[in-house]
């Protein structure tokens, strides 16, 4: 068996105190291999962004342990959020910028990572002179450029359409095995999740527990409107629905 | 590999589709557009040219006291092939740049401060927006005892008026910087003079320009009123210039002085107006053109 990636222990996140406090996760017991491509499905307040900031380092467990080794960690969220001001090959660049990288490595770096994302061509554009899909292969680029061997996704394809979203698949398909990546996959797609997970991870809603695990046998590349991935797809969402109804009064 | 290329192929078909068509600039175009924004104006100022030979034909007031556009036209020729006119010009003019740079410096440290520190907004935030509202005019007594009849008096006007209104621009352009930008900013790493740089200040341009040209408006409007009010030794101003037709009575050329004023006003407003309009291009907050 190959060494854990990410390892979440026991992981618990309470925010606020007292009467107040609302319990995000509950004792959460995650693991992800080094190159496995794994998505996190759940409905509504199961805290997955709040696992994801959790394993970024942007936020401390209230208990229990988040560990990611010697691996480098970068998020993506459902908006592409570039700076206006900067170009495309500027945005991506940024990383580098921040840790005060020397000017041609970072040039450099960004023309291959555009190349990677099949921008090179928009490379001076401004963000605003994109499509939805371009930009977030843009924000993809950015979060690869901090040289990122952990991808945290929060919902990276949830403002596009579905033809774009089909495309992209395919492109991160593409990148996470070229690049052998370990990504963390975060949606409320059930069909994105099988379509893209080696392992689907379900989610409880308040407070955001593992519920179940199901891994996704069948090969890759596999296509979204496909029989095998509807059929493991309705089963998930049998189950997530026995979840939902139980939070009804 | 003939996959990848088919996959290519789907990609750059796919972001062909959904860019918009590129905007076509041919020079007849960009010449009716001038046309188009510019034949209102004209007609505006030939209205209004119209309305006051009208009022001066009415006989409303004798024409010593209300010239026509005419006389007032002649005067203003006259004025500006003079060079002591210019010399005028430039007094007036480095008394304002003077006075607006130093604003732009004490505004932006001020409002960088507010910003920044919680208690201190609490304590002066809604005294910048006080200060910003308040006539500046109403400092001039306080300003004369000051510092007398100089130039000291009339920078410190001018800096009270245009300073709150920069500061405030800043503050609403750092309090506006959207979460999704600043959570970027977090997971790049920005911390500190770093956030500041890469992310805060630039993110701000936008707003810190309108306060920029609205703490330009509230000094140059300062400065008016200090040459009026204060007349320094030997300092041939634009207003002491308009207080002095005043006094000689002569109206076509107290007249011209305030079209000048008006149009220096006019001519400042372009510069700042063609900055803001170069940003929200580069933005893409509006749409090219």
């Amino acid at each position: 068996m190959t060494t854990a990636a990410v390892r979440l222990d026991g992981v618990s996140k309470t925010y606020g105190r007292g009467p107040d406090a609302v319990q995000a996760l509950d004792r959460v017991d995650l693991d992800a291999r080094g190159g496995e491509f794994v998505c996190l499905l759940g409905a509504s307040g199961c805290g997955k962004s709040t696992l994801l900031s959790l394993v970024a380092g942007l936020d401390a467990a209230t208990a229990g342990s988040v560990d990611i080794g010697q691996h480098r960690v970068s998020l993506m969220f459902q908006e592409p959020a570039l700076f206006p001001w900067l170009t495309v090959a500027g945005n991506v660049e940024l990383a580098g910028r921040v840790r005060g990288e020397a000017r041609d490595a970072r040039r450099e770096r960004s023309a291959e990572l555009l190349e990677l994302v099949r921008l090179s061509a928009f490379a001076r554009k401004r963000p605003h002179e994109l499509s939805g899909g371009m930009r977030q292969r843009t924000a993809l680029a950015r979060a690869l450029a901090q040289d990122a061997d952990v991808l945290l996704m929060d919902e990276p394809f949830g403002a596009l359409d579905a033809m774009t979203r089909d495309i992209l698949h395919d492109e991160l398909e593409r990148i996470w095995r070229q690049r052998a990546l370990t990504v963390l996959f975060v949606t409320h797609n059930v069909r994105e999740a099988v379509r893209l997970g080696d392992r689907v991870v379900l989610l409880s809603s308040r407070p955001g527990r593992v519920l179940e695990e199901f891994a996704v046998p069948h090969p890759r590349p596999r296509r979204i409107d496909s029989a095998e991935v509807a059929s493991l797809a309705a089963d998930i969402t049998d189950r997530l629905r026995r979840e939902v109804s139980r939070h009804a009064r | 590999m003939p996959a990848d290329s088919a996959a290519t192929q789907t990609v750059s078909g796919l972001d062909e589709l959904e860019l918009a068509p590129p905007a076509r600039r041919d020079l007849p175009r960009l010449g009716r557009r001038f046309w188009k924004s510019l034949w209102p104006k004209l007609l505006a100022i030939g209205l209004v040219i119209g309305a006051w030979e009208a009022v001066v034909l009415s006989g409303w007031r004798p024409e010593y006291q209300l010239p026509g556009p005419l006389p007032v036209a002649r005067e203003l020729v006259d004025q500006v092939t003079q060079a002591s006119f210019w010399d005028s010009v430039a007094l007036t003019m480095t008394r304002a740049a003077t006075g607006f740079l130093l604003a732009v410096v004490i505004g932006t440290l001020l409002g960088a401060a507010v910003a920044r520190f919680a208690p201190l907004r609490a304590a002066i935030g809604s005294l910048i927006t006080g200060l910003q509202t308040m006539p500046s005019i109403v400092w001039f007594p306080m300003a004369i005892l000051l510092f007398q009849l100089s130039e000291s008096s009339i920078l410190f006007v001018v800096v009270l008026g245009a300073a709150p209104s920069v500061a405030n621009g800043l503050i609403a352009g750092i309090d506006y910087v959207p979460p999704a930008w600043r959570r970027v900013g977090q997971v790049l790493g920005m911390r500190g003079i770093g956030l500041y740089r890469h992310l805060i200040l630039p993110a701000c341009l936008p707003s810190f320009v309108s306060g920029l040209k609205q703490g330009w408006a509230f000094a140059w409007r300062s400065l008016m009123a200090g040459e009026l009010l204060v007349v320094v030794p030997g300092a041939l101003s634009i207003g002491v210039r308009l207080q002095g037709a005043r006094e000689l009575s002569d109206a076509p050329l107290l007249l011209s002085y305030v079209i000048i004023i008006l149009i220096i006003g006019i001519m400042v407003d372009l510069v700042f107006g063609a900055v803001d309009s170069a940003i929200r291009r580069r933005w893409g907050m509006k749409a090219a053109g």
